[in-house]
């Protein structure tokens, strides 16, 4: 069910951001979500895209360190609370987040969040559970 | 500054009786330890040299080197001369296990060994009126133990700090009126700036004389040090393998450090053939121990590249004189006062599964040392999350402060980051310019 999301190590460095959203225009790869977590001597870019082999392939050409993971995400309605109520789900049932991050939709009148948790299937359990809409790499893909 | 000796009979003996000393101590150093150190006499064995071909100290260039790899060989006790019964005390590098050096001692050798450091403190105008705060670590390092045996058999008050706290460093020499100062220059440095920070000025102490080596300074930081604490900066050699410090010490002229000679004998050599350079030639310093008993290093190389000179010297003394050392004839460094070898890094690295490309990156920041460490990630360590590479890094210099002794940086760099030139990474950048005396002429 998990989307994969494509994480890339970034150094610190002037141009990098630069450098790594070329090359993946240049492989046609489409961005439909990013993140970056930084510390002062690297980030750590976390991307959802339409093409997660091309994108890699780039990426590593390049010589970045990539490593795909499986991540949940989770469709939320575009409304104040909604966000605050899936958080609320999986607090409940005791499931920590490492990171999570946002992203809307241009067609639908939804959110889509990402949310990386030690334990996909059981997230992906309550959640479901408690009438949320799991998306997987196909609806990306749709987008 | 009037003169004083703390055995002046032997310091300021004229150049001819004082070889002549070395000659007989020689001759009886290489029976005793051809006798009684196995590891040894095969290496004498294998060049054709008997006890009996060393008649006087000019004889002295036929004997085997012996280098920190025949220590390692030798580990731990291939090299003692005596039964263990008979010594009292062991000191140690604070190298790796590999690298760690065990120097085993008789009730003779720490005292030849205090006499040393003894000298040094009365050079610098040390009595047994003295207040004397012994701030170099204590316990297996050589720093410690010998200024505080040295300051004892001067008489001086000893203050027994050992390294650290400096709050109450500073509290112990203000309430009671310490005199000497001895640590490393980087400590020194560093007292000198947290009085500045509590309001002191550098005339508030009772300080006139400081005693600072285990580490390589320049003249820049004797200035500084000097004006920060109202004192005479004065540099002490010394490495476990011969004693510990008071190899060799500066006099009053602050202008080379004059060696123990009865005790130590130094040469100059080539560290490329290994042939003994005349006086005055740049080239690694090489020490004899004369007379120790328990472990009597016969022609052990240093690694220290410096000039000896015999030009007579203002204070008085006989004793030839060595520059501070220039550099090194292998890639050791000298991190805060701590021997380190690139390779131990890399020996962590693998340990840890990380590949072995790396760069130490060194620079002295308000005369300390930084220390960093950039490593190249592999694609199969990468964490996803800020936590996992943090305690990645973290682990990394945990694990290399247990080999080293000392607290890197660790920073995970990008695979193929790390410049490499001509095809060879470079692995280490040292930015902290310490070699400054080049030109040193004795």
């Amino acid at each position: 069910m998990a989307i994969n999301q494509l994480t890339v190590f970034v150094e610190n460095k002037q141009g990098a951001l630069v450098q790594i959203t070329e090359a993946l225009a240049n492989a046609n790869v489409d961005i439909r979500a990013l993140s970056i977590a930084d510390t002062q001597e690297f980030g750590i870019l976390r991307l959802i895209v339409n093409n997660n082999e091309a994108a890699a392939e780039a990426l590593g050409d390049l010589g970045y360190i990539i490593k795909n993971i499986d991540v949940v995400g989770v469709k939320i309605g575009d409304a104040p609370g909604k966000l605050s109520k899936a958080l609320d789900v999986l607090d409940k049932a005791g499931i920590n987040m490492e990171y999570l991050y946002a992203f809307l939709t241009r067609t639908e009148r939804h959110a889509y969040v990402v949310v990386r948790v030690a334990d996909n299937a059981a997230a992906e359990k309550v959640l479901t559970d408690n009438g949320f809409h799991i998306i997987t790499d196909a609806d990306i893909a749709k987008l | 500054m009037e003169q004083r000796y703390y055995q002046p009979e032997i310091e300021t003996m004229p150049v001819e009786e004082l070889k002549k000393l070395q000659s007989e101590k020689l001759v009886k150093q290489v029976k005793h330890v051809y006798e009684h150190v196995p590891y040894y006499r095969n290496l004498m064995d294998e060049k054709g040299v008997k006890p009996e071909d060393i008649k006087g100290i000019e004889d002295i260039s036929k004997l085997p080197f012996l280098t920190k790899a025949d220590l390692r060989d030798a580990y731990p006790y291939g090299l003692l001369a005596v039964p263990q019964k008979d010594c009292v005390r062991i000191q140690s590098t604070s190298g790796t296990t590999g690298r760690r050096v065990v120097a085993f001692y008789t009730q003779h050798d720490v005292d030849l060994w205090e006499d040393c450091c003894a000298r040094a403190i009365t050079a610098v105008g040390g009595t047994d009126e003295d207040v004397c705060q012994v701030a170099y670590g204590y316990g297996l390092f050589t720093g410690g133990p010998g200024l505080n045996g040295g300051s004892h058999k001067v008489g001086c008050l000893t203050l027994p700090m050992s390294s650290g706290n400096t709050e109450r460093q500073i509290q112990f020499m203000m309430d009671l009126n310490a005199t000497i100062l001895c640590c490393t220059p980087s400590y020194a440095a560093y007292i000198g700036e947290s009085l500045k920070e509590m309001g002191y000025k550098p005339e508030d102490n009772k300080l006139k004389a400081g005693i600072f080596g285990a580490e390589p300074w320049t003249e820049e930081m004797r200035q500084s040090i000097q004006n920060a604490l109202g004192i005479k900066a004065y540099d002490i050699y010394g490495l476990t393998e011969t004693t510990g410090p008071g190899v060799s010490f500066e006099c009053s002229e602050q202008n080379g450090m004059h060696i123990n000679e009865d005790h130590f004998y130094a040469e100059i050599i080539d560290p490329e053939t290994g042939e003994v350079l005349p006086e005055g030639s740049k080239g690694e310093l090489v020490f004899t121990s004369l007379d120790k008993e328990a472990f009597p290093l016969l022609r052990y190389r240093t690694r220290d590249i410096c000039v000896l000179s015999r030009k007579p010297c203002a204070c008085g003394r006989t004793h030839i004189r060595m520059s501070k050392p220039m550099g090194r004839s292998d890639d050791m460094l000298i991190i805060r006062g701590v021997n380190v070898f690139p390779s131990q890094i890399e020996t962590v690295l693998l340990k840890e599964g990380y590949s072995p490309n790396y760069q130490i990156v060194l620079d002295r920041v308000n005369n300390n040392d930084t220390f960093d460490v950039n490593v190249e990630m592999n694609p199969d360590q990468f964490s996803d999350t800020v936590g996992g590479l943090t305690k990645q890094e973290k682990a990394l210099a945990a694990a290399m402060k247990t080999m080293l002794g000392i607290n890197p940086t660790v920073h995970l760099v990008s695979p193929k980051s790390i410049v490499r030139s001509e095809g060879k990474a470079v692995r280490v950048i040292d930015k902290r310019k310490l070699i400054d005396n080049n030109q040193w002429k004795g």
